[in-house]
């Protein structure tokens, strides 16, 4: 194919066996795996267990998702009780991998009290560190975070903190022995998307090689998909599934949405400018008027 | 003797964490346990001796975020 410049480009060929002919642009591998604690992921999207309707439609929403990583919790349970073995026994069926939480913790010893406890029942050394700071935002106390991130990791945990899109928070979990990071796109369950992108594109830029997870406040496909287009590497939510009419379809639509924005991240997107370029080539118009 | 069983307090016939995870019917459960506010490793649930006023939380897997 020849441009109207004169210079030419291969010319896209379809159908011509296995790979070949095929665009370039249909080769980028959109969903290579990446990993979380030398643990290879190929889902880049993690889902949580919680609010769902029911024990079928959260599983079915699970196996939608195509999630290999679900968030779990610890919570009081008396001896009649066995909802949730029940709720453990489904977990273990869908053969996916638990991420406990250490959700509602308030201060350093409950998040760490609660990792130890977490570590014995689910048998993984992962743990979503939640360290919260205030009851109206659910917001990390950032402080009792990187000290509960320090003193698990001493311990041979593999935290990934639940934290905001601060640098320097960011540069002191690195530092207490975090690998992956995990910033908030907006208050838990709010549904809000990502209320600071300048701050989560710096958060980017700063930390090429760390693992970077989106988790909370994401409502919306379209959410997870700018998150993605950023360049983060996968997205952590729960509500905007659990939460909609149809939690199975939402999964699907989420999964699909982690998909695209990776691929386009991958694909290079434009650059934006503020003032029209023409899309159409001007040499050749027709003088009419 | 009398406990604080995951917040409530009860009259518990157990002299070990391990006693009184029977006593209450938690045979068989995959749960976690905690002592005063400190992790307790099911491994020693047997030699954990309980006193008077102890607190005990007892936590198993459940649905979250």
């Amino acid at each position: 194919m020849r441009w109207a410049n004169g210079s030419s480009v291969p010319s896209p060929r379809w159908g011509e066996g296995q790979g070949e002919g095929v665009p370039r642009a249909l080769q980028v591998p959109a969903m290579t795996p990446f990993t979380l604690y030398g643990v290879p992921v190929a889902s880049r999207l993690i889902l949580g267990t919680s609010q769902y309707p029911s024990p079928a439609i959260l599983a079915e929403s699970v196996t939608k998702s195509g999630t290999e990583i679900v968030t779990v919790s610890l919570r009081r349970e008396s001896g009649a009780d066995r909802s949730g073995q029940d709720f453990w026994t489904l977990i273990q069926g869908l053969g996916v991998r638990v991420l406990p939480n250490t959700a509602g913790c308030h201060s350093v010893k409950e998040a760490v009290t609660t990792a130890q406890m977490a570590r014995e029942v689910f048998g993984t050394s992962w743990i979503k560190l939640e360290v919260i700071g205030e009851a109206d935002t659910l917001q990390p106390d950032v402080f009792g975070l990187v000290d509960a991130a320090r003193i698990l990791s001493a311990d041979g945990f593999n935290v990934f903190p639940y934290t905001t899109e601060d640098l320097v928070v960011a540069e002191r979990l690195l530092e207490a022995g975090c690998k992956v990071l995990m910033p908030w796109g907006a208050p838990i369950g709010t549904g809000k998307g990502l209320n600071n992108v300048f701050g989560l594109r710096a958060m980017r830029a700063h930390f090429p090689g760390v693992p970077l997870v989106i988790d909370a406040g994401l409502g919306l496909p379209s959410h997870a998909a700018a998150a993605m287009e950023m360049g983060y590497d996968a997205v952590l939510l729960n509500t905007a599934v659990a939460k909609a009419g149809d939690p199975a379809a939402m999964a699907t639509a989420f999964a699909k949405a982690v998909e695209a924005g990776r691929t386009a991240y991958l694909a290079g997107p434009m650059e934006p400018r503020d003032m029209a370029a023409p899309s159409t080539p001007v040499i050749g118009k027709a003088q009419l008027g | 003797m009398r406990l604080k069983v995951n917040g409530s307090e009860q009259d518990v016939a157990a002299a070990t964490l391990a006693e009184a995870l029977e006593v209450l019917d938690y045979s068989g459960t995959v749960v976690a346990t905690a002592l005063n506010g400190s992790f307790v490793p099911a491994k020693v649930r047997r030699d954990t001796r309980l006193t008077d006023g102890d607190a005990i939380e007892i936590v198993a897997p459940k649905q979250g975020g």
